[in-house]
């Protein structure tokens, strides 16, 4: 048999190695190299992390390559980019330098306020966000390998992480005790691809890895994800907005190995500096909001 | 028997479950108290820098060296890397295999890849010579092995990719991805 590459067995199996793992958001090589040694299990390499984003406001782009292939260079750990939601031609420019994951990310401004990229045509595997089950199976059939919750990107507050993890877990538990016969009419009504609905139904979860992502700030916050049943947090702004970057970086690490045992849990969580300042969502203005890009 | 499984990051829930598929106990080890009473080891695809920097940080370097001089383990591909005693770079190993190991030797995720190996061993397993299909993701290359150790798979060009010492056992694809059992039973066959 020949070689194959770029098959959704790889695409998925990559997001498989990071399970009980955390990807941490930098924008310099010395930051991720901070990441790598504190024990990320990849880094999202970005020009502004969603804070300043959120902060400086303008339209959010890819970033630049010669960024990205820096950061590529300084770590041997996985490294992934964003590009803008429908952004096809992003995608193909982080593919064509060789990033490992392309987020489709909503804390991007959209390029496409109708659809998503076609993400199958591509040999490189992408992640994506959602807030309840219908938007991850949408994006799992658009060939999505990898889903994350949304939660709110850049406030350090994990209410919504716990929100979008909770939709989309319980509608799960919800769908395992359906009988087959209201499979169809379920799917309609989450829009999603009724393949999948079936298939998360015999799985007992989603198809491909589930991460936790957007507002997760500390350790406790990070075994609160593990604990509710992901699989992996992202940090983004929690790490390099805080006050001891490295020491937090790998307090968030083991509290995610160790995320059942409140013993370690309290342990690393000891002196660890300033967290970052946050944002509280409930007093946020929903135009400000950026989970409901993404359809 | 009981089988733990290296929990401190990767793919362990995928070997968990095979194992389970194949009627054995396991448990998930995550501090040095956990290896008691345990048959075998498995250490799981992952960051390997990951898995070694918390092995480090929580106490487990030598009770892993410990517990591989006494009993079998098995690490694939982040795994292999972990048990290997050089990968020219710096980062915690446990150098129990007399293995040369280079880290994503085949490029990055884009070069990942699915292929049928030849792997002889195999066939005690059901009596079959059949090929085993192994995926490979951003893999590394068992690039020398010492003597003593036994060299079990390799690709198409002579490239190893997996190898045996004994009662340890390292491969750089991942049989927990896969549906076939036959990779994880020869690892029991290793203990019974």
């Amino acid at each position: 048999m020949e070689t194959q590459t770029g098959t959704f067995a790889v695409k998925k199996g990559l997001a498989q190695m990071l399970k009980g793992g955390v990807i941490m958001d930098v924008v310099t090589p010395e930051h991720a190299k901070i990441a790598e040694d504190a024990g990320a299990v990849a880094v999202m390499a970005l020009e502004r992390v969603p804070a300043d984003i959120r902060a400086q406001g303008g339209v959010a782009r890819m970033s630049d390559p010669e960024l990205i292939l820096k950061i590529m260079d300084a770590v041997s750990i996985p490294v992934m980019a964003k590009c803008r939601i429908g952004h096809f031609v992003e995608a193909q420019i982080l593919e064509a330098i060789g990033v490992d994951y392309i987020d489709e990310s909503e804390v991007l401004t959209p390029a496409d306020e109708e659809h998503h990229i076609d993400k199958h045509k591509f040999k490189v595997p992408f992640v994506c966000g959602c807030r309840n089950l219908g938007e991850a199976l949408r994006r799992i059939g658009e060939g999505a390998a990898m889903i994350r919750t949304k939660g709110e990107a850049g406030t350090g507050d994990v209410v919504e992480a716990v929100r979008h993890a909770r939709a989309v877990l319980g509608e799960i538990r919800r769908l395992q005790n359906m009988p087959d016969e209201e499979l169809m009419a379920y799917a309609k009504s989450i829009g999603a691809p009724y393949e999948l609905v079936k298939e998360t139904k015999e799985l007992g979860r989603l198809p491909v890895v589930n991460f936790a992502a957007g507002g997760i700030a500390t350790p406790a916050d990070a075994a609160l994800m593990m604990q509710l049943g992901m699989d992996g947090v992202f940090v983004g702004s929690g790490i390099f907005k805080s006050g001891n970057p490295a020491k937090r970086a790998a307090a968030i690490v083991k509290a995610v190995t160790h995320y059942d045992d409140p013993a370690i849990l309290a342990e690393v969580s000891r002196n660890l500096g300033e967290p970052m300042v946050g944002i509280n969502v409930s007093t946020m203005p929903e135009v400000e909001r950026i989970a409901g890009r993404g359809w | 028997m009981k089988i733990g499984v290296l929990a401190l990051q990767g793919d362990f829930a995928e070997h968990i479950a095979m194992l389970r598929r194949l009627g054995v106990q396991t448990a998930e080890v995550r501090l040095p108290e956990h290896l008691d009473d345990l048959d075998g080891l498995i250490i799981p695809g992952g960051e390997s820098t990951t898995i070694g920097k918390l092995a480090v940080d929580f106490g487990l370097i030598e009770p892993l060296r410990a517990f591989g001089e006494r009993h079998a383990i098995w690490g694939t591909c982040a795994g292999a890397i972990f048990l290997s005693k050089d990968v020219r770079r710096e980062q915690p190993l446990l150098g129990l295999m007399d293995i040369t190991v280079q880290r994503n030797a085949f490029g990055r995720q884009v070069d990942s890849f699915e292929i049928d190996l030849e792997v002889a061993a195999l066939k005690a397993i059901d009596g079959k010579a059949r090929p085993y299909h192994a995926v490979f993701i951003r893999a590394p290359i068992i690039e020398t092995v010492g003597d003593g150790v036994d060299v079990l798979a390799t690709l198409p060009d002579g490239r190893i990719v997996a190898a045996q010492q004994g009662k340890l056992l390292a491969t750089s694809f991942h049989p927990e991805l896969t549906n076939d059992t036959r990779f994880h039973a020869y690892f029991l066959s290793l203990i019974r």
